[in-house]
């Protein structure tokens, strides 16, 4: 059942991943790119990450891909124009992505070999409880730098945004 | 072994996700597609985080992604701030006409 699952959820993953570098509009593949944040959430659950997939259909799939769809609508962002790339990049830079996923993936399958599995059900450290407990205990300093950092970035948009204005 | 999945398999997912996000990058010229693209390229950092800390039976590697998708949100509320006010000045989404420090 597990390997089902993985393989149903990476085949939508990667092809909506292509399909988000393919397609020339941008709408198309801010949808595209929601499908692979869903599929990935579905694989989080797999590996019994609970809370993660949670934080990241809501954070991700839902937050931060609204504010992209509502930046592409705002600017009403159309298919982008072809701009002259040179001959080499075009010949050379298909195969060099090929060659180098090749060898990440020999690399990671000798790494790894197949003894080592993940079972569904084998981690239960996932849950909302443990991580809490993880993220105010030992990681209390950086949980609370990153809301110095959220601060900033609010600060930031605000004033970028009033710039805008006027 | 019916019931469960190689480590590897969901690293070489990552890996693909990571290309095609650094193709995304590399290859397209309007500025939100290319901020997609690091998004992208987070999310397969992301599984690889989680895969290991399932592998490993820690919590931490949760805790990092965590951390990740709060500087994502950060990012990306700056970052299509950004993107708006180049918008506004220059009237455009191609990266290749946004290029005033070039010339």
């Amino acid at each position: 059942m597990d390997p089902i699952l993985f393989l149903i959820f990476a085949a939508i993953a990667v092809v909506c991943g292509i399909n988000v570098v393919l397609q020339t509009h941008p709408i198309a593949s801010a949808l595209s790119l929601i499908c692979v944040m869903g599929s990935l959430a579905v694989i989080y659950l797999l590996l019994g990450a609970q809370f993660i997939a949670a934080v990241q259909v809501i954070v991700y799939a839902g937050a931060i891909m609204v504010l992209f769809v509502f930046t592409i609508m705002l600017l009403n962002a159309g298919a982008e124009k072809k701009s002259a790339g040179s001959l080499v990049s075009r010949a050379v830079g298909a195969p060099a992505l090929v060659a180098l996923l090749g060898f990440l993936s020999y690399v990671l399958y000798r790494a790894f070999p197949n003894p080592l599995a993940v079972r569904f059900g084998d981690f239960t450290l996932g849950t909302a409880e443990s991580v809490g407990k993880a993220v105010f205990t030992t990681y209390l300093l950086p949980f609370e730098i990153t809301s110095v950092l959220v601060l900033i970035a609010i600060l930031g948009a605000v004033l970028l945004a009033y710039k805008e204005l006027d | 072994m019916p019931n469960a999945v190689p480590l590897s398999w969901y690293l070489i997912l990552s890996a693909v996700l990571f290309a095609l996000g650094v193709a995304g990058f590399l290859f397209r010229r309007n500025i939100i597609t290319v901020f997609m693209s690091i998004e992208l390229m987070l999310n397969a950092v992301n599984l690889t985080f989680i895969a290991f800390s399932n592998f490993l039976k820690q919590v931490d590697g949760q805790i990092f992604t965590f951390f990740v998708m709060v500087v994502a949100a950060a990012e990306a509320a700056v970052g299509l701030a950004i993107i708006l006010t180049v918008f506004k000045n220059r009237a455009t989404l191609q990266i290749d006409e946004v290029a005033s420090m070039k010339n």
